[in-house]
């Protein structure tokens, strides 16, 4: 898993079987510093609660298949998580 | 299977139901000289990992269900040991 700030939300009305009613997010995956990296992508929300500029951590491929209430969705990214803080620790 | 330090613990009251009881943690990964990467992944722990401690991460979803016991869930990294020493070449 790994943490992105929540910069958007997409709507689409034509979606394939199995989709319809899911919450797509567009996502701004980030480093362990809070930091953009790499490019936006589009996932699905399976807690149904997170919204813009919300800290979040997201699974990929098959995880993210059976993170849905219905499992084995064509999806590839799914918001599982949202973070309210994280506790760092010294080294 | 990777190996990382564990760094932070992530609070999170509104999750998937699998993340319920787990403690989620912030592992920034290493090299075998004990360097970071730069790269870090969010671990479920299963061995009682602590701050600071270098951990030994599976990151597979596959065996990560088999190590949870749980066949649908949406989890790819866990930590599996607590490393005690790493011995590399001579």
């Amino acid at each position: 898993m790994h943490l992105a700030r929540v910069m958007g939300t997409v709507v689409a009305s034509t979606i394939t079987p199995g989709l319809e009613g899911t919450r797509l997010l567009i996502l701004q995956p980030l480093d362990r510093r809070l930091e953009p990296r790499g490019e936006n992508i589009v996932a699905a929300d399976a807690v149904d609660m997170a919204g813009p500029d919300e800290l979040v951590y997201f699974v990929a491929s098959r995880e993210a298949a059976v993170a849905m209430p219905e499992t084995f969705v064509p999806i590839d990214h799914a918001v599982v998580g949202i973070v309210d803080q994280i506790h760092e620790v010294e080294p | 299977m990777k190996i990382g330090r564990v760094t932070g613990a992530v609070v999170s009251t509104i999750h998937h139901p699998i993340v319920t009881g787990h403690r989620l943690l912030m592992v920034d990964l290493l090299a075998f000289d004990g360097e970071a990467t730069g790269d870090y992944v969010l671990a479920m722990d299963t061995v009682g990992a602590g701050a600071g401690e270098t951990v030994l991460i599976l990151d597979e979803g596959n065996g990560a269900r088999q190590v949870l016991d749980e066949p649908e869930a949406p989890i790819r990294a866990v930590i599996v040991g607590v490393v005690d020493e790493v011995s590399v070449g001579d």
